[in-house]
């Protein structure tokens, strides 16, 4: 194969047979601003931590509506606030976080 | 003098005694309960606080000048002062001077609890002597004095606004009851008395009332229905009393003993938390003070609606109001019992699971050594005017520095710690306190209160001094490293929560202020300051939900007519400058604009 010197991104096909979007309803039940997330990705651009492990809220959110593991970026999270702060649609970020550290087992 | 009742007893006493039993008892078990609850440390620190001469004089003089006198209620508002000094103290002389007359008339009957309380109605010419007549005098002023303070009481619930007051915390049905008992105990003492007066005798208020009465009801008819409704009146008031805001009497001198002890509060819900949940007295103080308020929202999340719930053990509401809080502090400030309503919350968040652990997100990069270590904080990052000027001034001052978090950096963990996960904040504290130490550095420099605030009293840092960017400011002006000018515009200074009422920090940076430019006073300032609402201590309260409260605080600042506002934290200045009318600054921003 001729190396182009970039290569396509893994195929990620959403499946929905096994999509388990329970934690994401879960999720919109305690925090509804959690729907308003238009992706734009504020809070990983100015997460203190994503430096580091690549945390993202958005990640996070996209991660979970579509039943993926989310664990290793919300444990690293420090609640600083920052993507609170930042966030064009008002999505109470924290809140979200923590709620989501209590549903996640 | 004669002890007309031979056997010294009647029947209507039995209602006052059963009260009186029930209270005691209530009060003697919740007493043992609440110190079994300590811990043994505790315990033994408070015991050994009860005979130490020094704490003994401290706990008898603040129960006095607390509740009996009011005077921190007297220094804030005149006519709450008197109104609560009346009744409580008032009634306090009542019940000595009652033990008074028994102990110097008839010394025999001193083991009969209710005989000072019941006096007027057992003993006959009483007032025959200078000191019969002098002792009646004063309990008839006392009385006259209790009942301007129920007077008082009962107008404040028709005209609030009178006594400065906007809201009250809505009562109870059974603190209706106590009210109303309350209301009714001392009127009826001074019928019963005054229907008894021409038997035992009386003073200015009761004589001339019997001689009114006896014009047109008679006397000896009603004499006894009113012993027998007073003895109610005090039966109802002291049974209802544990489950009513009334509680407050009895728990608050224990929570007086128990502070001076310096104890603290470890468990919301056992303890000494317990004392102070027991000790609000439900003025609403808390609802007034709160920045949550505003426009009358949020009433049911102050402080004394989650004291409320705690004593009903009403879970969901106790979560609900501990989370929705700013922690802003106003209230604990403004509270006359010193209930600390942000640290009760923030215990009740740390009662809270997590299923997903927190990890440190570690970090090896090496600090540079130098004098001083400056920690601008994850606020600070986003409002990098902050940080450039603070920048600036080292530099123009020639300070030998290195900043801890130049690329976004690390968190103190002051978020983490309001969020009430306690042990993961302690986490982070290790890792920075490592940081720090191992950068060698002597001053840690720090632009953001709230950072401020967790390294002065949760971090461990043995030969590195703790600074703030205001004093150390004020310090490079002083010793002539800097020179500043002073500008022309006004203005006012906003005191932020955590540098105010959260470190104490409300001189120091008015000095500054002072120093480079024009500066004036809103309505309410310094530990009074309201709150910008962009506070990350509230966890549940939504960013469209704030704007009011952002507002409110703005246009407090506002009535100080300056032409600018000027605040000391990173989370304010980002807060206010969404809604200002006018541009908000940040003091090291003015400073550096000024330096010559």
């Amino acid at each position: 194969m001729i190396d182009f010197g970039f290569t396509l991104s893994k195929s990620s096909t959403v499946d929905l047979t096994t999509l388990d979007r329970s934690r994401y309803d879960q999720l919109i039940k305690l925090v509804p601003t959690a729907r308003m997330c238009m992706n734009c990705g504020s809070c990983g651009a100015t997460c203190t931590v994503g430096e580091y492990k690549g945390m993202s809220v958005r990640k996070v959110l996209y991660g979970i509506q579509r039943g993926e593991d989310v664990k290793a970026m919300l444990s690293s999270c420090m609640l600083c606030g920052k993507c609170t702060m930042v966030c064009p649609r008002g999505i109470n970020t924290r809140n979200l976080i923590l709620n989501l550290c209590k549903i996640y087992d | 003098m004669i002890d007309r009742i031979p056997s010294g007893f009647h029947p209507f006493v039995i209602p006052f005694l059963v009260g009186m039993a029930f209270v005691l008892l209530y009060c003697g078990f919740a007493l043992l309960r609440i110190i079994h609850q300590l811990s043994w440390q505790d315990r033994k620190k408070f015991f050994l606080s009860l005979i130490t001469p020094t704490t003994i004089y401290k706990n008898i003089r603040d129960i006095f000048a607390n509740c009996l006198l009011h005077i921190p209620l007297w220094k804030r508002n005149k006519l709450f002062g008197y109104m609560h000094s009346s009744i409580a103290f008032g009634w306090f002389m009542l019940i000595v001077l009652g033990h008074l007359e028994v102990i110097l008339f008839v010394p025999g009957r001193i083991n009969l609890f209710y005989y000072p309380i019941f006096f007027n109605y057992f003993v006959a010419e009483a007032d025959e002597t200078i000191r019969g007549s002098l002792l009646f005098f004063l309990m008839d002023f006392f009385l006259l004095i209790v009942m301007s303070g129920i007077a008082m009481a009962m107008f404040r619930r028709i005209k609030n606004h009178v006594f400065g007051v906007k809201r009250m915390a809505r009562p109870t049905f059974l603190n209706l009851v106590g009210l109303y008992s309350l209301w009714a105990i001392f009127p009826l003492r001074w019928l019963a008395e005054s229907f008894t007066a021409h038997i035992s005798g009386g003073s200015f208020m009761t004589i001339p009332a019997n001689w009114l009465f006896r014009q047109f009801l008679g006397n000896e008819l009603n004499m006894l229905p009113t012993w027998w409704a007073y003895s109610f009146a005090l039966c109802i008031f002291m049974c209802v009393l544990p489950f009513t805001r009334y509680m407050h009497i009895p728990a608050e001198m224990l929570l007086i003993p128990m502070r001076n002890a310096g104890l603290k509060v470890r468990n919301s819900r056992k303890g000494f938390a317990k004392v102070e949940v027991f000790a609000c007295p439900n003025c609403g103080v808390c609802i007034d003070a709160c920045p949550m308020t505003v426009d009358n929202g949020n009433v049911k999340d102050c402080t004394v609606y989650l004291t409320r719930q705690l004593r009903r053990n009403n879970e969901e509401r106790i979560q609900e109001i501990s989370d929705k809080c700013l922690l802003c502090g106003k209230c604990e400030a403004l509270c006359q019992v010193g209930v600390e309503g942000p640290g009760l919350r923030i215990l009740e968040r740390a009662r809270r699971d997590y299923a997903v652990p927190f990890t440190y997100p570690a970090t090896d990069k090496a600090i540079e050594s130098r004098k001083v270590l400056y920690f601008a904080g994850c606020m600070t990052h986003l409002t990098p005017s902050i940080g450039r000027s603070v920048e600036a001034i080292l530099k123009k001052a020639g300070v030998d520095f290195t900043w801890l978090d130049p690329q976004g950096g690390l968190c103190c963990g002051r978020p983490m710690f309001t969020a009430g996960r306690i042990a993961e904040a302690k986490s982070i504290v290790a890792n920075m306190e490592r940081l720090i130490l191992e950068s060698g550095c002597d001053t840690l420099l720090v632009s953001c209160p709230i950072c401020y605030k967790m390294f002065r009293e949760n971090y461990n840092l043995p030969g590195v001094q703790v600074t703030n960017y205001i004093p150390f400011i004020n310090e490079l002006i002083d010793s002539h490293k800097i020179r500043v000018e002073k500008s022309d515009i006004c203005y006012v200074y906003h005191d932020p929560c955590e540098l105010g009422r959260g470190c104490g920090m409300y001189n120091e940076p008015r000095q500054l202020l002072g120093r480079s430019a024009g500066i004036a006073e809103s309505a309410h300032n310094r530990e009074e300051s309201i709150c910008c609402g962009g506070s990350l201590g509230s966890l549940s309260l939504d960013f469209a939900q704030r704007e009011n409260m952002t507002k409110a605080a703005l246009n407090d600042l506002y009535t100080s007519n300056a032409d600018a506002v000027a605040t000391a934290c990173p989370l304010c200045l980002a807060t206010f400058a969404r809604y200002a009318d006018r541009p908000v600054k940040d003091i090291a921003e003015i400073v550096n604009n000024q330096i010559i």
